[in-house]
């Protein structure tokens, strides 16, 4: 591990707060994700690990109320500060969700939406490339090359989540935020996914939010243990399952409470 | 676990000038939508204001009226000996109000002008006339000074409304007349008054004398016949459709019916008030009876709508929990369900009547468009309503309907706005969450 | 006819056999015996057979009598005043209603006085048989149903079936409703029709104005109601123009960027706008708006008339921005959340997001929106009647005047003619069934897309 230097960081944040109106969602949190791993987030429900998951590409933009203190940075650069612009960043650092969310359009649409909103590509054959390319990459490809023009919410629960991924990567992201990304899904569906993931690792940092400690560790190469709003352990996955150092840690993954 | 397999994907350069160019084109699109978007805002605000002022600043000058002061002379020999009940009610009072201007203009001698002389008063006075006669036999053989209600010319001189030619639409002041405007003005024989007639007087010919009394009279009737034919008709329908309607193919015609006769335009039930109520049941034209009938028909599909919806809201355990007490399921739906859906059930039939009451299209159809200088005193009796009658007002030429035609939209909208927040207040206050 | 205090005392007759029934059902349980139903429920029962034969009777009675009352009074008129005509009649009947109402109004005969007072009599007579026949029936019931009272006696099942009767009847009044104006609407076209053939109806020549006298050659007047088609939807469409961008741009406004404070505070105050009754809109129209695109039109070098087919659909549109808003509103909120936060994490802006994502996946919602829309348009009717010509045109200008289906209707039924069988009046119901037809299609159509569209959300 030694031999990976400081620029595989690619997401730093420091001291992050933050709040819903008066009330204090994010305490404090301090962590670095590299570029090359799986970092995962587990915890209770409502112990804030989705809303920091959204903090990183500034989703929490979108609800009325809310505010982040702190620093969060990507390649360095204060994502929060003026000379971030916010329509970039998404498409640096794009997102799963946890139920499967694709458009009411077609296969193809669906992928080629980022892509032509960005303008990344301007000729239909480049953008044919980049729709298998995309679809290939998410492991999707060979069950839908017949049917693109089909529309995307006709797929299976599992093959919209991989819809999804594959639109992710089709704007071409630094980091894929993925949100509870398997909850809504069934085992075979689940695995399915688990197995993309570890295809993706090291082409993409990934930031991955479970409910499912097992999943946590199959998947993830680093491990954060969010509880009440803070950040309580952060560490290589194989330590914090084994061999965690904080007495809250033990009790979640030993199964007391959660 | 395969170590590093992957390398790290060639990030885009976002930093490119032609990236950056384009992402201030997204932005600029972005703005002008929003921008696009906040003025028809500002635009649909912009019209309801400009509509409401329009009508208010063209209504204030409705409610004034004007007077004239003038000495009139009850000729005993008119009223004859006695001076009998009948006597004081067949004495020609215009004669006295022609003596009275024609002391006070002296200079008018020829027909022409003693006939424009006339034209400075109004009809009413007359009645005024009588009624302080009538009031005060003692006056019959004296001379008193009344203020008399000014004529259409007048009150138009008082609200400075002639222009100096003296002519305004349709209504022509000769120069003459306009110098004893002035010269009675001067002397202070003409004075503005609060026109209480407007609120107290059905319509009238005499654009200075009408009111909507009548009209507003009428649109009580024809509410109040309306509430009692579609309220419980709606009600009873919205309780069977939702509580004890089996499910099959007449209840779902029955749903699909209502729904659709809810988008039916409103001429339709004129039509059909036409055809069914005076022409086949013969009953009385232009009756508030038959115009509350019409409005009925249609008032009825959005009650139950209203009504469907609130019981909807009444959650089952309320009803299962009164049944399981031993109730007969009509019970727990009228001590239970009800008593719980009745202010959304009120929310619904007031905004349906004050729907039924801004409706004028199928009020039309059934006669209750025309001229009716009484105000109806039963449900037969022909009559206008309030939105008819403004209707009636806008098409006349004077400028005086004009400023009525503005005065009873201001009633009519205040009469909408009273209900409307009655309607809100019900909802707020007796909503219950579940 | 004195009706209403028949009424009461039907009333009070009522009030007084649920006492009595109450009453009776409470000496018998003070018996010890066992009672099938609740005093309550005998009460209910007395009370119910009391009044419902009665009100029948009431019914059947007050409509029927005041038509024995008309014609007789009208008969007992001298032979040379005996009404020719439906007008006449109604003129005569209105003066001798007024004699007897009124005094000090001077009859116009001695023979209008004498039917006056004749008049008077029969009513007298009338209520008394109205109130002999409708009380009596009410005493008999009373009398009946409080001696049926008995231990085993099932008021309880028997009321409640009458009130489940009662509910289960009211019910059918919305297809009664449906039924009359299909019938009265076939009814009266079948008679229109026989007058004047359909093909002459699908002309493009409308002239009803030549269908003075019957006798005269030609006289069935054109009544081809393609330009009324033609200029109601000529309006519809400028109507749309303004309200359908208006009223979607609105509606996206307050359900993507305006702040919730804002949102609950502008939403009422755009429904404002559909509260404001149409007529009054016209009245803007015609007082305003029509002159101000006049006067406009002048300054351009437009010849524009004073009722353009512009000024009635401009107001007409604005009429129906909150219409539009509102279901466009239902339509947007009513797409999933996460759509939206597909969109925005992939990094397209609020108003890519919209224009790409939610408009399409809404658009079946605001397709019906768009549809019922139309229906209102076509079917407004006191915009046009005030705002919009008489003259049939087919033009494409909007500076011109133009007439409508409604205002048609309206003006047929209004022109003074007022018996239905003349053609001019029948027209009315001829083109009162097309648009209940057009409608009727736009609104199930509207109808059906919406509620699919729910169903897919849901």
């Amino acid at each position: 591990m030694n031999k990976q230097d400081v620029s595989a960081v690619k997401m730093t944040a420091l001291n992050c707060n933050v709040y819903y109106n008066e009330k204090q969602a994010i305490k404090d949190v301090t962590i670095d994700i590299r570029a090359d791993e799986v970092t995962a987030f587990i915890g209770p429900s409502g112990c804030g690990k989705s809303t920091f998951l959204r903090c990183l590409n500034r989703m929490n933009d979108t609800i009325a109320g809310c505010r982040v203190t702190g620093d969060i940075k990507l390649d360095g650069e204060d994502i929060y500060g003026k000379a971030m612009d916010v329509v970039q960043l998404r498409a640096r650092v794009g997102m799963v969700f946890q139920k499967p969310n694709p458009f009411p359009k077609s296969i193809y649409e669906n992928i080629a939406y980022g892509p032509r909103i960005h303008g990344l590509i301007s000729n239909k054959t480049g953008l044919d490339e980049v729709v298998k390319n995309s679809l290939q990459k998410a492991g999707l490809w060979e069950e839908v090359k017949d049917r693109l023009n089909e529309s995307g919410t006709a797929l299976s629960g599992g093959q919209q989540q991989r819809l999804c991924i594959a639109r992710a990567i089709a704007v071409n992201p630094e980091v894929i935020l993925m949100d509870e990304p398997c909850s809504a899904l069934d085992p075979i569906a689940t695995a399915k996914i688990e197995e993309l993931i570890e295809e993706l690792r090291g082409r993409y940092a990934i930031v991955i939010v479970t409910h499912n400690m097992q999943q946590a560790a199959r998947v993830s190469q680093k491990t954060a243990f969010f509880h009440l709003g803070s950040m309580v352990e952060y560490g290589a996955t194989t330590d914090i399952f084994t061999n965690p150092r904080k007495e809250r840690t033990k009790d979640y993954i030993t199964g007391r409470y959660g | 676990m395969i170590e590093d397999h992957q390398t790290q994907q060639v990030p885009t350069n976002w930093r490119d000038a032609a990236m950056q160019q384009r992402i201030k084109k997204r932005y600029a699109a972005e703005k002008r939508f929003r921008l696009f978007g906040f003025t028809t805002v500002i635009f649909a605000l912009g019209f309801l204001v400009f509509l409401i002022g329009d009508v208010v600043l063209k209504a204030f000058p409705a409610f004034t009226a004007a007077e004239i002061q003038l000495s009139v002379t009850f000729d005993s020999t008119a009223f004859g000996l006695a001076r009998t009940r009948a006597d004081i009610d067949a004495a020609e009072y215009g004669a006295f109000i022609k003596a009275g201007l024609a002391k006070r203009f002296p200079e008018a001698q020829n027909r022409t002008t003693k006939r424009e002389l006339r034209e400075l008063v109004s009809e009413d006075a007359e009645r005024v006339l009588k009624a302080a006669v009538e009031a005060n036999p003692d006056l019959i053989g004296k001379t008193k000074v009344f203020w008399l209600p000014g004529s259409d010319i007048v009150e138009l001189y008082v609200k400075n409304q002639l222009n100096a030619k003296g002519v305004v639409g349709e209504r022509l002041a000769s120069d003459t007349m306009l110098a004893r405007l002035n010269s009675a003005q001067s002397n202070g024989e003409l004075r503005k008054t609060f026109n209480t007639r407007f609120f107290s007087a059905p319509d009238s010919k005499h654009a200075e004398l009408a009111g909507i009394a009548g009209s507003a009279k009428g649109s009580l009737l024809t509410l109040f016949v309306t509430l009692l034919a579609a309220f419980p008709l709606a009600i009873f329908t919205a309780i069977y459709l939702e509580q004890f309607a089996p499910k099959n193919h007449l209840t779902d015609f029955i749903e699909v019916n209502i729904n659709n006769l809810a988008a039916v335009p409103s001429v339709i039930y004129g039509l059909l008030g036409a055809s069914v109520y005076l022409g086949f049941m013969e009953m009385h034209r232009s009756a508030s009876l038959v115009g509350g009938l019409t409005l009925a028909l249609m008032t009825m599909p959005t009650i139950v709508i209203a009504s469907r919806a609130a019981i909807k809201a009444v959650p089952p355990s309320i009803r299962d929990g009164a049944v399981a007490l031993g109730a007969s399921p009509l019970q727990a739906v009228f001590h239970h369900v009800l008593p719980s859906a009745m202010p959304g059930m009120l929310t619904g039939t007031i905004i349906g009547m004050s729907r039924a009451l801004g409706e004028t299209a199928p009020l039309l159809l059934i006669g209750m468009v025309g001229f009716f200088g009484d105000i109806p005193s039963s449900f037969n009796d022909g009559t206008a309503v309030l939105p008819v009658q403004i209707y009636i007002w806008a098409s006349a030429t004077e400028r005086l309907f004009a400023q009525k035609t503005s005065a009873a939209i201001l009633v009519l909208l205040l009469f909408l706005i009273i209900m409307n927040a009655t309607a809100i207040y019900f909802r707020n206050r007796f909503e219950k969450r579940w | 006819m004195q009706i209403w205090p028949v009424i009461f005392a039907l009333v009070l007759l009522s009030l007084v056999g649920f006492a009595v029934g109450q009453w009776r059902a409470t000496v018998v349980l003070s018996r010890n015996e066992y009672l099938h139903s609740r005093p309550g429920h005998h009460g209910w029962y007395t009370a119910l057979i009391t009044f419902l034969p009665a009100l029948v009777i009431l019914i059947a009675v007050s409509f029927y009598l005041p038509h024995t009352i008309d014609a007789a009074t009208l008969e007992n008129l001298p032979h040379n005043e005996q009404p020719v005509d439906a007008l006449s009649r109604q003129v005569a009947l209105n003066e001798i209603q007024s004699l007897s109402q009124h005094s000090g109004i001077l009859p116009s005969s001695p023979a209008m006085a004498e039917a006056a007072k004749n008049y008077e009599v029969r009513l007298r007579q009338a209520t008394l048989w109205l109130a002999i026949s409708v009380l009596g029936t009410a005493i008999i019931g009373l009398v009946v149903s409080s001696s049926q009272i008995t231990t085993q006696f099932k008021a309880r099942s028997i009321v409640e079936a009458i009130f489940m009767g009662g509910l289960s009847l009211s019910s059918v009044i919305a297809i009664l409703i449906t039924v009359g104006i299909v019938l009265s609407l076939l009814f009266e076209s079948i008679r229109f029709f026989e007058k004047v053939p359909l093909l002459n109806f699908l002309g493009t020549s409308w002239s009803t104005q030549m269908a003075i006298r019957s006798d005269q050659v030609g006289s069935v007047g054109s009544f081809g109601a393609l330009p009324l088609i033609y200029g109601t939807a000529f309006i519809s469409l400028i109507a749309m123009l303004v309200a359908v961008p208006i009223g979607l741009m609105s509606a996206i406004y307050l359900t993507q960027y305006a702040s919730l404070k804002m949102r609950r505070i502008l939403k009422p105050v755009l429904e404002i706008l559909a509260g404001v009754p149409t007529v009054v809109y016209g009245v803007f129209a015609v007082i305003t708006i029509a002159p101000a695109i006049r006067a406009w039109g002048q300054s351009m070098g437009i010849d524009a008339t004073s009722d353009s087919a512009l000024a009635a659909g401009l107001v007409m549109g604005v009429m129906i921005i909150p219409f539009m808003s509102s279901m466009s509103d239902d339509a947007l909120t009513a797409v999933p959340q996460s759509m939206r936060d597909g969109s925005l994490a992939l990094g397209a802006t609020p108003s890519e997001t919209i224009r790409k994502v939610l408009l399409p996946a809404a658009l079946p919602g605001i397709a019906g929106s768009f549809l019922l829309a139309i229906s209102r348009a076509i079917g407004e009717t006191m915009i046009v009647v005030m705002a919009a010509g008489q003259a049939a045109n087919l033009t494409i200008n909007p500076f011109k005047s133009v007439t409508t289906v409604t205002v048609q209707i309206v003006a047929a039924l209004t022109g003074g003619d007022e018996t239905f069988d003349s053609p001019r009046t029948l027209v009315a119901f001829a083109l009162g069934l097309l648009l209940f037809i057009i409608t009727l299609l736009l609104n199930i159509i509207a109808l059906r897309v919406v509620k699919k569209y729910r169903e897919a959300y849901d």
